[in-house]
């Protein structure tokens, strides 16, 4: 992946390798540190530091207060962080993973996402609701989902994801400091390092990687800014979170000059640049874990197809999950891969 | 609406809230069963099958033949045995957690059905399409099996409607964890059943953590049992780790619910010993403490020491563990050998169709 232009960090400021845990974890502890406001509760976030080990550390450097366990009562979680955001504070609530973020749900639409329009922009909930998500570990149908495409349905939430330890602490933080509720979804199988698609082959760790290399302070990446994690003349490839992965390493082993978009946030979506890019290739690909039918995917397909009509020369192509539940055995056979992209990239290509 | 020169306060409205009304009905307090030799024995076989069970599905899953997530019920052998003894396989029904080998193999489904679902193959009870967490049987009527914290204990209210209105004369058991018990769902489904005085048997596994967290560090009212009192559902607080003591408070259970008294709710004071999940480091308890129970309070020690006071021999049990070690190992290589289901089993049962 030699010649992926990732984000080379242009800042004196002293920097260190980090996964994307501890790149996260460090967001926090940065955002802490600034704003008295910021507070960190969730299932077993506190004394535990969490069962990914997002929040290590924190309980004990900013105390009970301030990081602290809830019950296992996700409805109550987002509710009381509706409440607590309303009256001026800014919680990052922790769902332990993204598949029982459902029980939440109601709170998240009914009221984070609806307090400022309803109120006329009186009462927010500036709250960022972090959750592992994903498939890729093995985890069947309760560890593994993809439901972003809930949530970009919602008018009135922001959903970012984030594909290296660079963007995770730099999204995090505009995230935090938004005023907006937001789904901050992370990507849990490149947790430790990114990954290509071969389950079959040596797992990598993000030391390695350019992004991997992360600035111990302060600094923001805005939300609604794609990544052009790779510049090219033969199509637009649009894709996000651990598949930013799975389609470099793809390109890369079969020589496609392709231009990769890493969409970094959903909503708000950084649709000029998408335009700019499929406009130039005339061919767009999307690719994503979640399931096809009402995928985000299809927005993107849609929107792709109302502004780039004229300079479309194949029809657009999506490689997702299949509609299914996500399966315990198979796992590989759903998860689109190297070889589904691989068909895909030979249809697009052909016409 | 009101008419406010003639409306009266409604009658006593105006008078302090009543102490708890000490004239409702309750349970009588359990007695510790007393079984005879052989149902003592059946017991303990049966804790020791899922004992030996677990320890093997632990085997596999750290040889990589068990993936993803994997809950062992080691050292709550005695709640879903004693428990699930006072009910009828495929007239009672049964409902619980991710954690539910244990009440698979008490309520007489296959081991190797099990083990090979746990290895997501062909064969298993689910035909390697639910893995560990989620396991059913219609047959015996077990009803799963869920990963999702609390979920259950709705669904398990809903079969107890069922037996009501079916008027089958079976009961529903719904087992759910200490952590659960913190689930709003949980206290929507209380309200109902009593309030529908529906046949079931709320069960709270309070082996005193949930996950890293423990009780007194989640609960307002760390006596679970009392968790059922506003919605008038009485509570009986269980040892969980002596077998004859849940056989004797789940006969005061059954007998309570099968006269048409409505949901009653057990907590049953247990442990685990191993981690939460195969990938729990377990950094949040001591080992001396789990290895204080382990020395004080297992619950097949206990039914061990009971067996010999009643004459069995170390040698008749040992023939049994022989035996029991068998049935396992046969379940693993049965569930080892087993194919993984075929691709198109991804796109069936999702729904009535393929489509
Ligand atoms: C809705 C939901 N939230 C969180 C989880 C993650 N989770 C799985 S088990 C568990 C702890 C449950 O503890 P408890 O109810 O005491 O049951 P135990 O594991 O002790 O049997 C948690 C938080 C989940 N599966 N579902
Ligand atoms: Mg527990």
């Amino acid at each position: 992946m030699s010649d992926i232009t990732e984000n080379p960090v242009e800042t004196a400021e002293p920097t260190t390798r980090m996964n994307m845990i501890q790149a996260i974890n460090s967001a926090m502890d940065v955002m802490m540190a600034r704003d008295p406001d910021v507070i960190v509760m969730g299932e077993d976030v506190g004394y535990f530091g969490g069962v990914f080990r997002a929040t290590a550390g924190l309980q004990k450097k900013y105390g009970k207060r301030r990081v602290f366990d809830t019950p296992i009562t996700e409805c109550g979680i987002i509710g009381v962080a509706v409440g607590m955001g309303a009256y001026g504070l800014r919680p990052v609530p922790e769902i332990q993973f993204a598949d029982y973020i459902y029980p939440a749900l109601d709170q998240l639409v009914s009221e984070a996402a609806r307090l400022r329009y309803r109120s006329a922009g009186e009462f927010i909930a500036p709250m960022t609701v972090r959750s592992p998500f994903g498939g890729g570990i093995f985890g069947g149908q309760t560890h593994s989902q993809s439901p972003e495409g809930i949530f970009t349905h919602v008018s009135g939430v922001k959903t970012v994801i984030p594909s290296t330890p660079y963007d995770a602490k730099g999204l995090l933080i505009a995230a935090i400091e938004d005023n907006d509720p937001t789904i901050f979804f992370e990507p849990k199988r490149i947790y430790n390092g990114p990954f290509d698609g071969h389950y079959d082959r040596p797992a990598r760790n993000w030391s390695a990687h350019p992004a991997g290399e992360v600035p111990e302070g302060y600094y923001r990446i805005p939300l609604g800014k794609a990544n052009v994690v790779r510049a090219g003349q033969a199509l637009t490839i649009l894709c996000y979170g651990a598949m930013v992965h799975v389609v470099a390493a793809t390109i890369e082993e079969l020589g496609v000059d392709a231009e990769i978009i890493d969409l970094r946030t959903l909503v708000p979506l950084d649709i000029e640049t998408i335009e700019a890019s499929v406009k130039k290739t005339g061919r767009c690909m999307i690719v994503h874990e979640a399931t096809r039918t009402s995928g985000f995917g299809a927005e993107l397909s849609a929107l792709v197809q109302e502004r780039c009509f004229y300079h479309l020369e194949a029809p657009i192509e999506r490689v997702t999950g299949f509609d299914t539940p996500y399966p315990h055995s198979l796992e590989w056979a759903y998860f689109p891969g190297p070889v589904r992209i691989a068909e895909a990239l030979k249809k697009i290509m052909k016409e | 609406m009101a008419r406010a020169s003639t409306a009266k306060p409604a009658k006593g409205a105006a008078k302090p809230t009543p102490a708890p009304a000490s004239n409702r009905e309750r349970p009588a307090e359990p007695v510790r069963y007393e079984a005879s030799k052989d149902e003592l024995m059946a017991f303990y076989r049966e804790m020791l099958l899922i004992r030996r069970f677990e320890e093997k599905a632990g085997q596999l899953y750290g040889l990589g033949l068990i993936g993803g997530f994997c809950h062992l019920y080691i050292g709550q052998e005695a709640v879903a045995v004693g428990l699930q003894s006072a009910l009828e396989v495929g007239k009672d029904s049964v409902i619980t957690g991710y954690r539910d080998h244990g009440h698979m193999l008490a309520y007489g489904i296959a081991p190797k059905l099990i083990m090979a679902e746990l290895t997501g193959r062909e064969a298993g009870i689910s035909r390697g399409k639910g893995g560990s967490m989620h396991m059913f049987s219609v047959e015996h009527k077990f009803y799963g099996g869920h990963g999702i914290v609390g979920a259950q204990v709705s669904l398990g209210t809903g079969l107890a409607f069922k037996h009501k209105y079916a008027n089958d004369g079976g009961v529903a058991m719904a087992y759910f964890g200490d952590g659960a018990s913190n689930q709003g769902q949980v206290y929507e489904s209380f309200n109902m059943a009593e309030l529908w005085k529906l046949p079931i048997i709320f069960v709270i596994e309070n082996n005193q953590y949930a996950m890293g967290t423990s009780v007194n560090r989640s609960s307002a009212e760390d006596q679970l049992y009392k968790r059922g009192e506003s919605f008038r559902i009485p509570g009986l607080q269980v040892d969980g780790m002596d077998v004859l003591a849940v056989r004797g408070a789940a006969n005061t259970a059954v007998e309570w619910v099968r006269a048409g008294k409505g949901p009653i709710l057990l907590e049953l004071k247990t442990y685990r010993y191993r981690g939460h999940s195969m990938s729990d480091p377990a950094k949040y308890r001591s080992r001396d403490e789990v290895q204080a129970v382990r020395d004080k309070s297992d619950p097949i020690e206990h039914a061990k020491r009971d067996l010999e006071a009643l004459g069995v021999t170390e040698a008749d049990l040992k023939d049994l563990d022989k035996e029991i070690r068998k049935i396992v190992s046969e379940a693993a290589d049965f569930a080892e050998s087993s194919p993984e289901p075929g691709l198109a089993e991804l796109y069936t049962d999702v729904l009535v169709d393929t489509y």
